[in-house]
Order: C-alpha cells, then sequence, then structure tokens
C-alpha cells in the first residue's frame, strides 16, 4: 500500500502549495506593488541570515506545540489547551527566573522544569476529567485556556509588573536564567536543541516503546484498547502529562529564550496553531519539524509584506484554514487516487491473466 | 430477454482502497422466484447487491431492469424502480416506533407537522396486506430479532418493492423461526414478488429457492437450478475445490475446572433479571459449548466473565481464585483470552497494523522487549509465523488490519487470542459472517488450543458449529440454563432448537452434571 | 460585598442575564440540531464572530441595521456551507474542520477589520447599527417583571423562539424525523432513500442560522462595535451547555440559564471592583465545574450497574 502513502504526501504538498496560491492572491488584492509583495513574501525570508535565523526562531515554538498536539492527536483526543498550557507555564517558569538565584545551566534546566510542571498541571484537569469521567475535553480545555489567561493576568498585574516600565511586562529575568543564543547574528537560542531532543523522545516514546503502541490502540479503538488488557484511563493521563509537560516546556522556552521579561499580554496562539502543524506532519513527531519550519517560514515571509505592503499579518490564519482544511480532506483528490488505483489493478489483473 | 425481471451484465467493482470486490458478474432474475445467492465471503455478493440497491455505483457494466437499461445513483431510484433491501445488520432506528421506521423518508402530513395517527393506521394496514402483523406503536429497541426483521421487510414492502434482496435473513434466527420465515416468503411469491436470498446455508436453499447463483472470488461461477444440484455440487461450486471441513479431535482427558460459576444472578439497569442462577464448570482441556437465540443472557453472562459487567451475585473462579475483584487488564494476567462477536467493536483497531493487533494483549511479554523498547524483529518472527499458520491473505504484518477482509480480520483476533496460549479462552461467535475456509481454520485453532490443555467456553448462535466443536454443551433460554448435554452425540439442531425456545426444559438433576 | 447582593437581586441583574442568554440560546440550539445531526458542529465560536463582524461592517456601509442583520446571517450561513461542503464531501473530520473555521474567524475577522478601519482591536471608528429593542404593550406596565421581560433587543426574542423551533423541529416535523434518523443511524435513512449528505447539510446551515442570529446580536445589539475574539468562548460554553442539556432543546435551554447567570455574575462583580482578570474567568469557571459534575454524574449512573 505505497499508494495510500505516496498519496498522503501528494496531498500534503497540494495543501501546501494551495496555502502559498492563496498568500498571492490576497497580496495582489491588498498589495499597491503586487509582484515585489510576492517576491517578498517567497524570497526575502531566504536573502539573509538573520531571516533565517528568524525561521528557525519562530519555528521552536511551533516545534514544542506541534508535538504536544501530535500526541494528543495520536490518541484521538481533541485538546486544545495548548493555549493555556503556553501562558501559564510562561508566567510560573518567569517566576522561577525572576525570582530565584542559582547558577548557569541549572537555572535555566530548573526553569524549564517549572515550565514543563506547570503544564502537567494544567493539562491534568481536562486529561483526568476525559479519562475518569468522559467529559469532553475540548471544551474543557478551551475553558482552562480562559482561566489560565484570567489568572495568568492577575498575577502578572499584580506581583509580577514592573513599575518602571510602561508597558505591561514583568521584572527582568536573571540572565543566568535565560537561554544563551547559539548562533551569533541572529537570535537562534538553545531552545532548538531542546526542541528537535524532544521530538526526538516522542518520537522514540510513540514509536518504539509499548505504551506508544497503546497509545495508538487507544486513539483508533478504545474499547479494543480496554479488552486488550490496557488501561485506557492511564494511557489518556499519561498522553496528557506528555503534552503538558512538552507545551510547557515550549512556553518557557519561547519566554527565555527570546525575552528579557515576561511580554505576554495575550494568549499567544501556539495551541491552534499547534493542531495545524500536527496535521501537517501527519501526527509524527519527526514531521513535526519539517512542518514548522514550513510553517516559520510563512511567517516570516508574511511578516516581511506587512512591513513591505501592509498586507496584516493575520493572513496567515487563513492560510492555515485552507491548510487543515485540504490535508483532512480524505475525498480531496480523491478522483485521482481512484484512478490511479483502478489503473494499478487493471495492470495487476493482466499480469495475472499472463501467468495462468 | 423478456425473461428477465432483471438483467446485470458484466459488472465489475473496485474500491478505493483498490479491492476489487466485483470483477466479471453476471446475474440475473425471472419474476417470481426465489433466487439465491451463494460464495464465501469477500466473493462479492453484498457487494453486488449494493449495487443492484444503488447503494454503490458499478465501474463497469450494466444494469437491464424490465428490458430497459437502468443507472441508479442512489437506494432512492432503486427504491422507486421497486427495489427492496432487507439488510444483514437492521437499518432500523432504534429509538423510533415500529411506525416511525415504517413511514421515514415518506412520512404522512398534517400542515407543517407529521401526522402520527395516520402513520400507525399505514402500518397497520401493510401488516395486514402482507401477513406480517406488528404492533406500531412499540419501540423498535424492545423488539426481539424476528420481529425487527418483520419489520424491516415490510419497510420495504410499503415501499412497493417488487424485488426483494434478503442479505442472510437466518443468520439470527432459531429454526422455528426461520420456518415462518420460509412460509411468509413464499406467500409474498405467490403474491408475485421476486427475492433474492443470500445465505452461507446450503440446505436452507435447497429447501426455499428455485435457483441458485453462485460467486467466488468477485465473480460468478454458474446458476444452477436448485433442484439440480446436490449440496456436495454447491458446496464444491463455492469453495472451488473439495475442502473436508471435519475436525479430528484425539482423545479427550479433563483436567481440573479451570473456570467455576455458580449460582450467578445479574440484574440490569432498569430492574429486568437477565441471568437466573447460572452454575456450570469448564475443566481443564474440554469444550463447554453453550447454545441459544441471542439475547437470552449470553452476552451479559460473557461480559461478566470477561469483567466488563460486575459480579452481582454468586460465585465465579477462574483456577480457584474469585475474579470479582478484577478489570479487563487484570484478569488477563490470569492467562484468559476472549475472542470477542463484534470484531470491528472491539476486536481490532482497524488502522493499526496486523503486526501491532496481533501483540496487543500480550505488551508486558518480556520476549518482545529490549533495552525497554519493543523488539521489532521478535515481533514480525511472531506475527509472520501466525500470518502463514492463519492463512492470514494480507500484504505484511505492517498492513492496517481495517484492509483486510472479515474472515481475515477475525483470523488475526483468534491468533492474537489463542497464540499467547491461554489457559481459558472465551469464544463468543468465533465465526459469525466468516467463510468455510477461515472459519474451519478457525474451528481447527480453537480445537487445537484445547487439546494442549485450555479450558474453552464456546458461545455460540450457530448449532452446526456449536455441535462439532462442543465436549459438554448447554443451552441457555431467558437467563437460565435449561438443558445440558454431557456429549453432542445422537444430538442435531432441531432438537437443540426445542430448549433453545423454551419448549423442553432437562430435570434439575440432569443440569447439576455441568457442575461436575 | 452587601452591594454586591444587592445587586445580585436587583431588576437590572434578572435583566442582564436574558441579555447574555442571548448568544448562548442561540448557538447552543445550533449545537442541538447539528449534533442529532451527527456533525456535531463545533465551529459555532467561529461562525458567530464572523456573522458579528459581517454585521458590524454592512450595518455601517449601508447604515441599515436590518441589511446588517441579512449579511450577519449569510455570512455564518456560507461559512457553515463550507464547513458542511468539507465535512460531508470531501470527508474532513468534522472536529477538525470546526478547528480551522474557528482559526479562519479568529485571524480573518482581526485581518478584514484593519482593512476596513485600520484597527486590529476594535471596530468603534466605524459608526455601525444596532437591532432595535421591543417594548411589549401590556407586560412593560406590569411592575417588575415588566421591567424584566420587556424593553429587550429584538433577537433575544427571537432566541427564545428559536429554542421553541428546535423543538417542534426535531419533535414533530419530517425534517426533524429525518436529522434524528440520519443522526442515530444514517444507513437505516439510506436505505430509505433519505440522504444523508443532504440532510446533515441542512442541519449544518440551520445551525449556522442560529449562529448568524447570535453573531449579530453580539455586535449589534450587546454592544455596538465589533472587536477581537469578541464571541470570548461563548460558542464553547454553549456546546458544554448542549452535552449537559443531553441534546434535548429545553434541557439545553435550561443549562444555557445556568451559564447566562454565571456571565451576569461576572459582569455584576467586575462592576463592583473586584479584580477583572479574577472576576473574568467566573462563567468558564462556571462551566468546567457543570461539565464536570455532570460527567461525575453520568459516570456514576452508568456505573452503578
Amino acid at each position: 500500500m505505497n499508494r495510500e502513502k505516496s498519496f498522503n504526501i501528494l496531498r500534503t504538498a497540494v495543501a501546501m502549495l494551495a496555502a502559498i496560491l492563496v498568500a498571492f492572491v490576497i497580496i495582489i488584492l491588498i498589495s499597491d506593488q503586487p509582484v515585489q509583495s510576492i517576491l517578498i513574501f517567497l524570497l526575502q525570508p531566504f536573502s539573509s541570515g538573520r531571516y533565517l535565523g528568524n525561521i528557525v526562531e519562530t519555528a521552536i515554538p511551533l516545534i514544542f506545540s506541534g508535538l504536544s498536539m501530535a500526541v494528543l492527536f495520536q490518541t484521538s483526543l481533541f485538546n486544545l489547551g495548548g493555549e493555556g498550557v503556553y501562558f501559564m507555564a510562561g508566567i510560573v517558569g518567569s517566576i522561577a527566573a525572576i525570582w530565584l538565584k542559582l547558577p548557569i545551566f541549572i537555572f535555566p534546566l530548573l526553569c524549564l522544569m517549572v515550565g514543563a510542571g506547570t503544564g502537567i498541571l494544567v493539562m491534568l484537569v481536562p486529561g483526568v476529567l476525559r479519562a475518569k469521567f468522559s467529559a469532553n475535553e475540548m471544551v474543557t480545555s478551551l475553558m482552562m485556556n480562559n482561566i489560565c489567561y484570567g489568572v495568568g493576568c492577575y498575577v502578572l498585574n499584580n506581583m509580577m509588573r514592573d513599575p518602571a516600565v510602561s508597558t505591561l511586562v514583568s521584572y527582568k529575568y536573571r540572565s543566568a536564567a535565560m537561554l544563551p543564543v547559539i548562533i551569533k547574528g541572529t537570535r537562534v537560542h538553545v531552545g532548538i536543541l531542546i526542541a528537535i531532543l524532544c521530538a526526538v523522545l516522542v518520537y522514540l516514546f510513540l514509536y518504539k516503546t509499548k505504551w506508544g503502541l497503546q497509545v495508538k490502540a487507544t486513539g483508533a479503538n478504545a474499547k479494543f484498547a480496554k479488552y486488550s488488557g490496557m488501561n485506557v484511563t492511564k494511557v489518556i493521563i499519561m498522553v496528557h502529562v506528555i503534552a503538558g509537560a512538552v507545551a510547557g516546556c515550549g512556553g518557557i522556552v519561547e519566554c527565555l529564550g527570546l525575552h528579557k521579561r515576561f511580554e505576554w499580554t495575550a494568549l499567544p496562539g501556539y495551541g491552534f496553531d499547534g493542531a495545524m502543524i500536527a496535521m501537517l506532519a501527519n501526527n509524527n513527531p519527526l514531521g513535526v519539524i519539517g512542518a514548522a519550519t514550513f510553517v516559520a517560514y510563512l511567517r516570516v515571509g508574511a511578516d516581511l509584506v506587512n512591513r513591505f505592503a501592509d498586507v496584516p499579518t493575520e493572513m496567515i490564519s487563513i492560510l492555515q484554514t485552507i491548510i487543515i482544511l485540504l490535508i483532512s480532506a480524505e475525498k480531496f483528490l480523491h478522483k485521482y487516487k481512484q484512478k490511479w488505483i483502478e489503473k494499478d489493478v487493471q495492470i495487476g489483473e493482466v499480469q495475472n491473466e499472463g501467468v495462468h | 430477454m423478456s425473461d428477465y425481471i432483471l438483467e446485470m451484465n458484466h459488472i465489475a467493482k473496485i474500491y478505493g482502497n483498490g479491492v476489487v470486490a466485483n470483477s466479471d458478474v453476471n446475474f440475473n432474475l425471472k419474476k417470481g422466484e426465489i433466487h439465491a445467492l451463494v460464495g464465501e465471503n469477500g466473493a462479492g455478493k453484498s457487494t453486488l447487491m449494493k449495487i443492484l440497491f444503488g447503494m454503490e455505483q458499478p465501474s463497469r457494466g450494466e444494469i437491464i431492469l424490465r428490458g430497459k437499461k437502468t443507472v441508479f445513483s442512489g437506494s432512492k431510484e432503486a427504491i422507486a424502480s421497486g427495489i427492496g433491501m432487507v439488510h444483514q445488520h437492521f437499518m432500523l432506528v432504534e429509538s423510533f416506533t415500529v411506525a416511525q421506521n415504517i413511514v421515514l423518508g415518506m412520512e404522512p402530513k398534517k400542515g407543517l407537522f407529521v401526522n402520527s395517527e395516520e402513520a400507525v393506521r399505514f402500518t397497520k394496514e401493510m401488516g395486514e396486506k402482507y401477513n406480517l402483523p406488528v404492533e406500531p406503536e412499540e419501540i423498535t429497541k424492545n423488539l426481539p430479532v424476528g420481529l425487527k426483521q418483520k419489520v424491516e421487510i415490510l419497510k420495504a414492502l410499503a415501499r412497493g418493492a417488487e424485488i426483494l434482496i434478503l442479505d442472510e435473513p437466518t443468520a439470527v434466527l432459531t429454526p422455528q423461526e426461520t420456518d415462518q420465515l420460509f412460509e411468509e416468503l413464499n406467500q409474498l411469491k405467490k403474491q408475485g414478488h421476486t427475492i433474492v436470498f443470500i445465505s452461507h446455508k446450503i440446505p436452507e436453499i435447497k429447501q426455499i429457492c428455485d435457483r441458485i447463483t453462485v460467486m467466488r472470488s468477485g465473480r460468478t461461477i454458474e446458476t444452477y437450478l436448485c433442484e439440480d444440484v446436490t449440496e456436495q455440487q454447491i458446496s464444491n461450486a463455492i469453495m472451488g475445490c473439495e475442502l473436508n471441513t471435519s475436525i479430528e479431535r484425539k482423545v479427550k482427558k479433563y483436567g481440573e475446572v479451570n473456570v467455576h460459576v455458580e449460582n450467578l444472578s445479574y440484574t440490569d439497569k432498569s430492574g429486568v433479571q437477565i441471568l437466573k442462577d447460572i452454575s456450570f464448570n469448564v475443566r481443564k482441556g474440554m469444550i463447554f459449548g453453550i447454545a441459544g437465540v441471542q439475547g437470552n443472557g449470553q452476552v451479559e453472562l460473557i461480559d461478566i466473565l470477561s469483567r466488563k459487567r460486575a459480579v452481582q451475585s454468586g460465585n465465579v473462579t477462574f483456577f480457584n481464585q474469585d475474579i470479582s475483584g478484577l478489570n479487563q487488564k487484570t484478569v488477563r494476567e490470569l492467562s484468559f483470552g476472549y475472542v470477542p462477536e463484534d470484531r470491528l467493536e472491539q476486536g481490532v483497531a482497524s488502522s493499526v497494523a496486523i503486526s501491532e493487533n496481533m501483540i496487543s494483549n500480550d505488551l508486558e511479554n518480556n520476549d518482545f522487549q529490549k533495552y525497554g523498547m519493543l523488539d521489532f524483529r521478535k515481533i514480525d518472527e511472531f506475527v509472520n509465523e501466525n500470518i502463514k499458520g492463519y492463512e492470514i491473505r494480507c500484504a505484511g504484518g505492517a498492513q492496517p488490519v481495517g484492509m483486510l477482509s472479515g474472515g481475515n480480520m477475525q483470523k488475526v483476533v483468534v491468533a492474537r487470542e489463542c497464540e499467547h496460549n491461554p489457559d481459558i479462552l472465551i469464544a463468543e461467535q468465533p465465526t459469525r459472517g466468516v467463510d468455510v475456509g477461515a472459519a474451519h481454520i478457525i474451528h481447527k485453532k480453537i480445537v487445537q488450543l484445547c487439546e494442549q490443555g485450555s479450558s474453552v467456553l464456546l458461545v455460540s448462535a450457530d448449532l452446526a458449529e456449536i455441535l462439532k466443536l462442543s465436549d459438554v454443551l448447554a443451552v441457555m433460554y431467558e437467563g437460565e440454563i435449561v438443558a445440558f448435554f454431557e456429549s453432542t452425540e445422537g444430538l442435531n439442531e432441531e432438537k437443540l432448537g426445542l430448549y433453545m425456545l423454551g419448549i423442553e426444559k432437562h430435570t434439575l438433576e440432569q443440569m447439576r452434571k455441568a457442575v461436575n | 460585598m452587601k452591594g454586591f447582593i444587592n445587586l445580585i437581586f436587583s431588576v437590572d441583574f434578572v435583566y442582564s442575564i436574558f441579555r447574555v442568554m442571548t448568544p448562548l440560546l442561540f448557538a447552543s440550539m445550533g449545537a442541538v440540531i447539528s449534533d442529532i445531526a451527527g456533525v456535531p458542529n463545533i465551529a459555532l465560536e467561529g461562525l458567530m464572530l464572523m456573522a458579528a463582524f459581517a454585521g458590524m461592517y454592512f450595518s455601517y456601509l449601508t447604515q441599515s441595521a436590518a441589511v446588517g442583520l441579512l449579511m450577519a446571517l449569510l455570512i455564518a450561513i456560507t461559512f457553515a456551507g463550507v464547513l458542511a461542503f468539507f465535512t460531508l464531501y470531501y470527508k474532513t473530520n468534522i472536529i477538525l474542520g470546526g478547528i480551522a473555521l474557528n482559526s479562519l474567524a479568529s485571524g480573518g475577522t482581526v485581518f478584514f477589520l484593519y482593512l476596513v478601519a485600520n484597527d486590529k482591536g476594535t471596530s468603534v471608528s466605524l459608526a455601525s447599527k444596532t437591532l432595535p429593542n421591543i417594548h411589549i404593550p401590556i407586560i412593560e406596565n406590569i411592575p417588575i417583571l415588566g421591567d424584566i421581560l420587556s424593553g429587550h433587543n429584538i433577537l433575544t426574542y427571537v432566541s427564545v423562539l428559536a429554542v421553541i423551533f428546535t423543538y417542534y423541529l426535531l419533535k414533530s416535523t419530517d425534517l426533524g424525523y429525518h436529522i434524528r434518523a440520519v443522526g442515530e443511524k444514517k444507513e437505516a435513512a439510506e436505505s430509505v432513500g433519505i440522504s444523508t449528505i443532504k440532510t446533515q447539510a441542512i442541519a449544518l446551515l440551520l445551525s449556522g442560522v442560529m449562529c448568524g442570529f447570535g453573531g449579530a446580536f453580539m455586535s449589534m445589539g450587546y454592544v455596538s462595535w465589533f472587536s477581537r475574539d469578541m464571541l470570548s468562548s461563548r460558542g464553547w460554553i454553549a456546546l458544554a451547555a448542549e452535552a449537559m442539556g443531553r441534546q434535548t432543546a429545553i434541557g439545553t435551554a435550561a443549562a444555557s440559564l445556568l451559564f447566562g447567570v454565571a456571565d451576569a455574575v461576572s459582569n455584576a462583580a467586575a462592576a463592583q471592583g473586584l479584580p477583572s482578570d479574577l472576576v473574568k474567568t467566573i462563567p468558564y469557571l462556571a462551566t468546567l465545574i457543570g461539565l464536570a459534575i455532570f460527567s461525575v454524574r453520568i459516570y456514576k449512573k452508568q456505573k452503578e450497574v
């Protein structure tokens, strides 16, 4: 069934292409200098080391959220709580980064662990409710997003706010807590290595261990998993713990890698991005790295066009919608697939008859 | 040409996943006949009928109905042309009343709303006209299987069906209910209806059909007059070769009691007592058969044994250990295997690979682990051995199990449950909807497991199967064991049928032997 | 605290419950219809957001609230149609399709807001219209009751009609029968020639109509402008209400009332000067807790056997 696989790749490619084409249409409609704008959108991201660096640094949080969603999707859990986890992990991790005092190396590591731990706690709410009482995890996780945001804002406003600055930001992080830049001349920080490490670990977990098999079985058919002697409740909770830890890491890595203070005043939107990236990657953790890079490239391009031609960067969300819709459309391009298969079968029939 | 009310010529159907369901099918019907369509599972009968009923469109070929070339783009057109279908799995909305089901899609109206009184009246009228009395205001969910089937047939007739397709209508019926169905079908035939009768049961076909068309691997092999062929000839045509399906059983030797059920009773949510004081023992090396019409408590009994339902009262032990505190996971740790009735519901995870389906119940096995991860070399070895041993037709262990035919999928389930060598195996309708070839392999493997010293509890509505495999046999009726046979010698399906319908009953003394 | 309690028992407070319930009722009826049909529409949030934007923008363009409402309905129905097309025709998973539409609405409305108002936050710079409030004769003169029941926005009354409509649609019309049949067992419906795709598409479009009303109310009644993500998860709360109402029109309306109260309490508390960041979370906490209690109860009921 290699046809199946190559067909999936084709569909993904078509979806990516369609997204870029739609971007063209939007730019043509809005920009006064459409040709130049399109060129900027397509090529400028590759034009300098700094922009390439932008792609990588944009990809980092996307990888984390994509991984987190891929694990959940593999279990057929539609939990969109990544948003809240990012925000809350950022807040709690930032508290550690502002007020603790530890040596280099250990300090950021501890902050990461604090972020991951916060992520786990936040995710456990929808996770436990789903695993034990089958409460709809999508609704509960979205409620958690709003709750996290409210509580986070309260903490930020009343405890962490730096009065010396006019905008709503926290005190500065201690410099020992921050993640070092690894490529000079860019802002690419150590977070990219952590992200890749996470991707590899999640990959091994999902595809090479018995737990991964349990996750997939639960996602494909929970009754079957239960009947086979798997503890489905435990599997669902375990998946939420992993998703929470990964997303929590993503939140604090983003804060400590790119910013000097906690700067988010709205939910960062990575939860929904994660859903799209996981789908682009067909829920494969290693594929997430590629998918996140592609989306990061689109973003950097859109950002550059925005500066040049005043096309709002929210254009990206339109492109994302197209990607999600087309990739998840099983019957999209189905006619061609059917023709392929019928052709294959006919050839096969002829060959078979030759053998007889 | 006008001989035939329907002709289907050179029909081919290729599905999106590359499965060739029909490759060159020729099928015709004479007005007023009962025409049998037989073949192994996956031979393409269902697909052909779906094409006739407009549910699928053929990739090639033509349909000629009453002399006119016809193309159906959906069931609606087929229904309008006088074709009706009674599916193997009933197409009834369970929460609706009988009348609501009968008029579904053609509801009588009063202003904006549905006219319920008219629907009830119409249902009664139809029932009388075709001699299929039903209770219009009953909720469909509460009807027994035989009545549901009547509603289905009536539903088709109410829509003006002249050609009636029945897909394995007797699979769920007792011998007595089957007789009644045949009477009703003969009457419809007299009224001028044409009936397509799909079945696996050759004696039935001989009994009721006029002509018979045999299909094999997506092609029609031959159409015979029923009286011209013997059962053996039909069977050979279906299989394509002669197949000996008898199973040799070495000397039976029973050991200690592995499964002990004592005074087990169970009452469901709505307060109905489903199981009444059930007691039996299954010994080592024994196949204990439980026969019975579906819905007489077998499902609940198995659910309790496989730890999906609570042990409310009574005592159940495996290997002398009380199981009431166990769950689906911990009971498996006792060396317990279970082949469930509905393979798609819980027997497999369709989108997951064959190999992963085959080891899902044995993940803790250290043979399959290496450095804390799965050892795929060992796993593939195990899986390939079983693919060979069970003759599973597939493209390899990595193929998603959902792409297999029903029979092959069931082999995967049986392989998983038997090849990890459980000391207790529950097999629930293990060959339902499975073709003769696959059924034979499955039967062989179950017997083999038993001969290795396992206890097997076989629950089935397929009497032929239960008579063939069981060492001892109990009959369940309305939640009770009403008969117990220490051997199946001298038993036949008709005799069992009497117990299954509650007409006869063994003495308490006789039934007490089940505990020995 | 005393002021707060007084406020809760005031006429204004009860009046405000009806006001905040309006979008919840619309959205949750949309949820009921689509879920019964077997195509749970989780894009309620996004559809309402788009409708809210369309209502604001077109009433500004034409200076007519009626045109605004029409366009709000049209946009919501169109995008419900897009969802129906992808899920029914291209077989996109309905949940993923819903996620996609929500993300489109959230970003797309800001995108267009910026193009038309040069602002990524609100549309206050555009003078858009609102739908009228209705004073019911006779009832408005009854003391207390009149103040509570009369003088609401026209869409608040429509939302009550929407509940009645949904109830009778499902209980006693042939379309309702088909929707239920398709949702419970689509093979059964297909086997008698009812088109699953058509029926589910109609159900999704109907949920689109509901969202059109709900969205229009937000930008042309609840307030008189559009702001980014102004639905603040009401579409999701509606889904929770639908689950707790067990897919029935009346039960769902009752659950919506519960969340409406929570929303009104949150507004009242904020007006009293309690910390707004925390107070804003009350409706979400209420939903989370409500859904949790509901799920636990169902779980226990099932476990008793």
